[in-house]
C-alpha cells in the first residue's frame, strides 16, 4: 500500500483541490483529510458520515475557586502565562485559569499547596469516518481554540492506514496541513511520497525550500508541482532548478485557470469538470507512479 | 494599538495585507511575522536584518549518577518526554513543552533544564516599519513557544501589525491573545467561507473585536457577503480579483507601489482600523 501526502508549505497553493482531484483519479483510494484546523476537503468529496468518534486529548486545569486561599503558586510555577490573577467581590485575591492558554502540563495542579486545583480531561474536537464517491475517507474538525492538532492529524493518519489494509486499498490520499510545524510532521508519518504544491512567488519559493528541507530531515521522497506557474513563468523555472537540486522529482505544472474555483463553487473536483488545467493534473498523477 | 491579521484559510492574503498595510498608515509602526513556520513578510519589505536572537525553550537533563529510575518523572510529564520503565530516565526533547514539570518532581533533584534551540527572531528595519520575523527552524514542531518570543519583542509604545499563520488552533490562538482587533482575510469561494466561520468563531470565543477583508472578489460568489450580513460582521475592505496583484506579489512587490491605483483602498482601510482601535466601532 503506497501513501502520498500533499503539502504545500504555504497555504492556498492548491494542496485541497489537488488531492481532490487524485482522490477521482487514484484506483480504490482512502482519503485523509490530516488539514484538522481548516479542513476544506469535504466541501468538494460530499462526505456521508458512518462513524464520529470524539476527540479527547489532554486535561486542562480549573482552579475551584471556594478552595483558593491566593497564595499565588499557581502563578508561579506557570510557564504558559495561563494563570491569570482576579480580585473577589470582597477585595480578596483569587486566581483563575485561561482555558486558551493553559497547555495542560498539570504543574499548577501538583503544586497547589492547597489542592484546589482539577484536573479533567479536555475534549478537543471530533474525527468522522465516511463514506464518499471515491473511497472511504477520514476526516476530523478540531474545537474551537482547541489544542492538539498534530495529535488528532495522528488519530486521523492512523484510521485512514487501518481502513486502507482492512479493505486491501492500496493507496491512501492525504490532504496535509500548511506550515512545516507539529501538524505537518504527524502528516508525514509513513508516507510513500511527499507531493509539494506550491506557487510560482516568492513566497512559495522561500516556503518550498523550507518545506523540502522537512522532507530530507525525515528521508521522505518528494515530488514538487507549481500551480498557476504561468503568473510568473520565470519564477517557475528557478522553483523547479531549486527543487530538483535539492533532490526532487518535477511532476509538472498546473496552468493558472479559473475554472479551478468553479469547480469548487459546484462542489466538483477539477478532474470532473472540463477545465482546461485538466490534462495537468492528469499529467501530474501519472508522474507520480502510484 | 495591536492589529492581528488572522485567516483560517491559507494563502488568502494575510501578508499580503500586512505588508502593504503597514505601509499604509505611514507611519513608524511594528511588523511581527508570527507565521514562524512559514515567515514571508522579510520578501516584500526588504532591509538588512539587524539583529538575530536564537530563541530555546527549557528542556530536561538527566544527570545518570543521581537517578534512581524512580519513574516520576514519566508518571508527570503530560507529553510523553521523559519516560523511565525501571531504568534511567529517558528525554525525548521534540515532545517536550517545556513546562518545568520534571525538574520540579523528581526526588532525587537529578533533573535540571538545558536551553534547546528551536529558531531564531530576526529584527529589521525597511523605512519607517520595523520587521521582527519568527524563524522555527526546520524539523522543530512546537511553534507556539517561539510565537511567544517574537511577541515579546514588541514595543507597547508603538503600534503593531501582528501577521498570524493559517488555521484556528494553538499557533494563531498565540498570536492573535492580547490584540486590539482581529482582521480575517478571506476569499469569496466555499472554502474561504467555510473557513472564515471558523475564525469568526475562534475570535467570538477570545472576544476580540473583529472585521472582515474580503480579496479576490470576483473569483467567486456573494456567500461571504451575505454570510457577514447575516451574522453582522462587517467587511472593511473589498480587493478584487486582479491578475496584476497576484503577478506583483509573484515578485515580491508592494501592491501600494506596484499598482497605485489601490493606494486609497489599504489608506481607506487603515482608517477604519485607526477609528477602530480608538474605540469607535467594530
Amino acid at each position: 500500500m503506497k501513501k502520498l501526502v500533499v503539502i504545500s508549505g504555504k497555504g492556498g497553493t492548491g494542496k485541497t483541490s489537488v488531492a481532490a482531484s487524485f482522490a477521482v483519479l487514484a484506483e480504490r483510494p482512502v482519503i485523509a483529510d490530516c488539514d484538522v484546523d481548516a479542513a476544506d476537503l469535504h466541501l468538494v468529496l460530499a462526505p456521508r458520515i458512518r462513524e464520529r468518534h470524539d476527540f479527547t486529548s489532554g486535561h486542562q486545569a480549573v482552579i475551584r475557586q471556594q478552595d483558593c486561599n491566593g497564595c499565588g503558586t499557581c502563578s508561579e510555577v506557570c510557564r504558559f502565562e495561563a494563570v491569570e490573577k482576579k480580585n473577589r467581590e470582597n477585595g480578596a485575591v483569587t486566581y483563575v485559569i485561561d482555558p486558551v492558554a493553559c497547555e495542560g502540563c498539570g504543574v499548577c495542579v501538583r503544586f497547589c499547596p492547597q489542592r484546589a486545583i482539577d484536573f479533567p480531561e479536555s475534549l478537543c474536537g471530533e474525527w468522522m469516518v465516511s463514506e464518499t464517491r471515491c473511497g472511504p475517507m477520514v476526516h476530523a474538525r478540531l474545537g474551537i481554540a482547541a489544542e492538539n492538532s498534530g495529535k488528532l492529524v495522528s488519530i486521523v493518519r492512523r484510521e485512514a492506514r487501518r481502513i486502507a489494509e482492512a479493505e486491501n486499498r492500496s493507496v491512501i490520499i492525504v490532504d496535509g496541513p500548511p506550515g512545516i510545524g507539529c501538524p505537518v510532521i504527524a502528516s508525514l508519518t509513513g508516507a510513500t511520497l511527499v507531493l509539494v504544491v506550491t506557487e510560482p512567488t516568492v513566497s512559495g519559493e522561500h516556503d518550498l525550500e523550507r518545506v523540502l528541507a522537512l522532507a530530507r530531515h525525515f528521508n521522505m521522497p518528494a515530488a514538487v508541482c507549481v500551480n498557476k506557474w504561468d503568473i510568473n513563468p520565470e519564477m517557475t523555472e528557478r522553483i523547479e532548478n531549486m527543487a530538483g537540486s535539492s533532490g526532487a522529482k518535477i511532476a509538472g505544472r498546473i496552468r493558472y485557470d479559473r475554472a479551478v474555483t468553479a469547480a469548487q463553487m459546484q462542489e466538483r473536483a477539477v478532474v470532473e469538470t472540463k477545465a482546461p488545467c485538466v490534462q495537468d493534473i492528469q499529467h501530474i498523477w501519472k508522474q507520480l507512479g502510484l | 494599538m495591536i492589529l492581528a491579521i488572522a485567516s483560517g484559510k491559507g494563502g488568502t492574503g494575510k501578508t499580503t495585507l500586512a505588508v502593504n498595510l503597514a505601509h499604509a498608515f505611514g507611519r513608524p509602526l511594528q511588523l511581527l511575522d508570527c507565521d514562524v513556520e512559514e515567515p514571508n513578510g522579510q520578501l516584500f519589505l526588504p532591509g538588512d536584518a539587524l539583529v538575530e536572537e536564537i530563541v530555546t525553550i527549557p528542556v530536561p537533563q538527566v544527570d545518570e549518577s543521581l537517578c534512581d529510575s524512580c519513574g516520576e518523572c514519566g508518571r508527570f510529564c503530560a507529553y510523553h518526554a521523559i519516560v523511565s520503565f525501571g531504568a534511567k530516565a529517558l528525554v525525548f526533547a521534540e515532545m517536550c513543552h517545556g513546562c518545568g514539570g520534571c525538574a520540579k518532581v523528581c526526588p532525587q533533584k537529578a533533573i535540571r533544564e538545558i536551553p534547546k534551540r528551536i529558531g531564531v527572531v530576526e529584527k529589521r528595519k525597511s523605512g519607517d516599519i520595523v520587521l521582527l520575523t519568527g524563524r522555527l527552524d526546520v524539523g522543530q514542531a512546537m511553534a507556539p513557544p517561539l510565537i511567544r518570543a517574537v511577541k515579546e519583542c514588541l514595543n507597547q509604545n508603538m503600534p503593531a501589525i501582528l501577521d498570524a499563520p493559517p488555521g484556528t488552533s494553538c499557533p494563531v490562538i498565540v498570536t492573535i491573545r492580547g490584540a486590539d482587533f482581529v482582521l480575517l482575510v478571506t476569499e469569496p469561494t466555499p472554502f474561504g467561507l467555510h473557513d472564515l466561520k471558523l475564525a469568526v468563531d475562534m475570535v467570538r470565543e477570545l472576544r476580540i473585536p473583529f472585521g472582515v477583508v474580503v480579496n479576490r472578489v470576483g473569483s467567486g460568489d456573494d456567500r461571504v457577503h451575505v454570510y457577514c450580513r447575516r451574522e453582522n460582521v462587517p467587511i472593511l475592505a473589498e480587493i478584487p480579483d486582479d491578475r496584476r496583484i497576484a503577478e506583483a506579489y509573484s515578485r515580491g512587490n508592494l501592491i501600494v507601489e506596484a499598482l497605485p491605483e489601490y493606494r486609497d483602498l489599504f489608506a481607506d482601510l487603515a482608517k477604519k482600523l485607526l477609528k477602530a482601535g480608538n474605540g469607535g466601532g467594530g
